[in-house]
């Protein structure tokens, strides 16, 4: 048996088929993935995703603490509140994780990491913290509800705490508040406008039922895979890990390497982008009937590479997918599909942002 | 729960077979194995005429989630895919007895897999088969 989140019991009342995901138990849906796809992109739906972990990093040391730690610069974060995405390096590149940092106040910033990979996050973060004193405060205390779609935030604003209602009404994209124990953020891994809300564990139930009752639809993993696929959004373990960095996983323009700051993993993507990166991640669209999924291979003039994740996209309604690929790769590909070859074209993601197709089909 | 009309064989495997008056055997997959797999997005059935063993793998159903075989669970000669699936697959998630049904068989008499009725369907799946 897998950790349970807060909802645990409200998912297994909804009927939801329960999968483990890094070692917790996760509704993967609860009937139709694709109708909860819709739901997000037409109106509202919400997510449990309290098995992502806030860190809350609080001292004087904070903000340089980051700049080593981040290949994003959160020396450019100055209005409170603003958040960044970012990957955390190994120092040969390798990406540990990807993760939302969020500048509150010069004594405190508060991430959220990858479920399957907090334990060494926090680790990593931890000995890097102890040298300048400042303190690495995982946040199980708190559930975390993601609501996301075009009507998300009307839906969702009401129901807020009193305290937290004019606030978050108010937050612009990328911005994050807290509101005594709420943290309401204007974020998600869906390319909809939509809140993330972080809140003390024994409030969500009570905040997921006024959501449904409110008319948002409960979505699973399912959906919440098909849509972050549709923004071009990578997912951590499958379009990049240890073995890769930013620069061959789509996350160039997620590193700042001008200037003098050091970070750890700088030396290495330095000498990667002089020598040439050989790699790129890129988006495919299918040409021809089958899914993309990842592992499979793909073919073309350029050389091998291979599908990252892959899915049908329901909004477009065929097959899209990420790939690495060599970085000379273009026009088609063609993908091994069950032992038939498959032509898939080489596009930019995202597929989809704003309900909207951003690729010619 | 899922449904499983008592005038119909089951495979370990969630197909199921329908003996129709003429003497071919109708095959798709049953209401537990589209539960598990989602909404299908893509079928591919057999060509008319393709000669199956009992076993052979001769149908694929993907959903959002994953793609999966369909085997044959008799030897015969396939009399028709249903054409209905390549714009619709989702006939199978709505009307997995009827008008998702997936291929129409047949059989030569060549060997058969292992069936099962309605009654050793469900305890098979109460056993976590």
């Amino acid at each position: 048996m897998g950790r349970r989140t807060p909802l645990y019991d409200l998912h297994v009342a909804a009927g939801a088929r329960m999968v483990d995901f890094g070692g917790w138990d996760m509704p993967v849906g609860y009937g139709s993935q694709i109708e909860e796809h819709h739901a997000v992109r037409r109106d509202a739906g919400m997510f449990d995703v309290s098995h992502m972990c806030t860190v809350d990093l609080r001292g004087a040391g904070v903000r340089p603490l980051l700049q080593r730690l981040l290949a994003n610069d959160v020396g450019r974060l100055s209005a409170p509140g603003k958040a960044l995405y970012s990957c955390m390096l190994r120092p040969d590149g390798g990406v540990i994780d990807d993760l939302i940092a969020c500048y509150l106040d010069e004594k405190w910033f508060r991430l959220v990491v990858n479920a399957g990979t907090a334990d060494k996050d926090l680790a990593w973060i931890k000995e890097h913290a102890k040298q300048i004193g400042v303190a690495v405060v995982p946040r199980r205390d708190l559930a975390m509800v993601a609501v996301q779609g075009p009507n998300a935030r009307a839906k969702a604003t009401p129901l807020l705490p009193e305290a937290a209602r004019a606030g978050a009404a108010k937050l612009g994209v990328f911005f994050g508040a807290a509101f005594d124990d709420w943290f309401v953020s204007r974020t998600g891994y869906t390319g909809e406008d939509g809140f993330e809300v972080a809140l003390p564990a024994e409030s969500a139930a009570d905040f997921w039922q006024a959501l449904a009752a409110a008319g948002v639809t409960a979505c699973g993993l399912g959906a919440r895979d098909t849509l972050r696929l549709e923004a071009g959004m990578n997912l951590y373990g499958n379009d990049m890990d240890e073995t890769v960095t930013p620069l061959e996983s789509g996350l160039a323009w997620t590193v700042v390497l001008d200037g003098n700051r050091d970070f750890v993993g700088k030396q290495a993507l330095m000498k990667q982008r002089a020598d040439g990166v050989a790699r790129k991640l890129s988006g495919l669209v299918l040409l021809d009937r089958g899914v993309l999924r990842s592992h499979q291979k793909t073919y073309g003039p350029a050389g091998e590479g291979e599908v990252t994740s892959g899915s049908f996209s329901p909004t477009l309604e065929r097959s899209i997918g990420l790939a690495r690929l060599p970085a000379a790769t273009d026009g088609t590909v063609e993908v091994d599909i069950r032992g038939k070859s498959i032509p898939a074209r080489v596009v930019t993601a995202p597929f989809v942002r704003n309900g909207r197709a951003k690729i010619e089909l | 729960m899922s449904q499983i009309p008592a005038d119909l064989r089951y495979t370990k495997s969630h197909e199921w077979l329908r003996t129709l008056p003429d003497g071919s055997v109708e095959i798709g997959i049953t209401d537990h194995a589209q539960q598990s797999l989602g909404d299908l997005v893509f079928v591919e059935v057999p060509e008319a005429g393709r000669r199956l063993a009992a076993g052979d793998a001769c149908a694929v159903v993907e959903s959002v989630k994953a793609a999966s075989d369909v085997y044959s669970p008799l030897a015969g000669e396939v009399a028709a895919g249903n054409p209905q699936l390549a714009s619709q697959p989702d006939l199978i998630n709505r009307d997995p007895y009827g008008e998702g049904w997936i291929l129409r068989l047949k059989p030569s008499g060549g060997g058969a897999a292992e069936t099962l009725d309605a009654a050793a369907y469900e305890a098979a799946l109460a056993a976590g088969g």
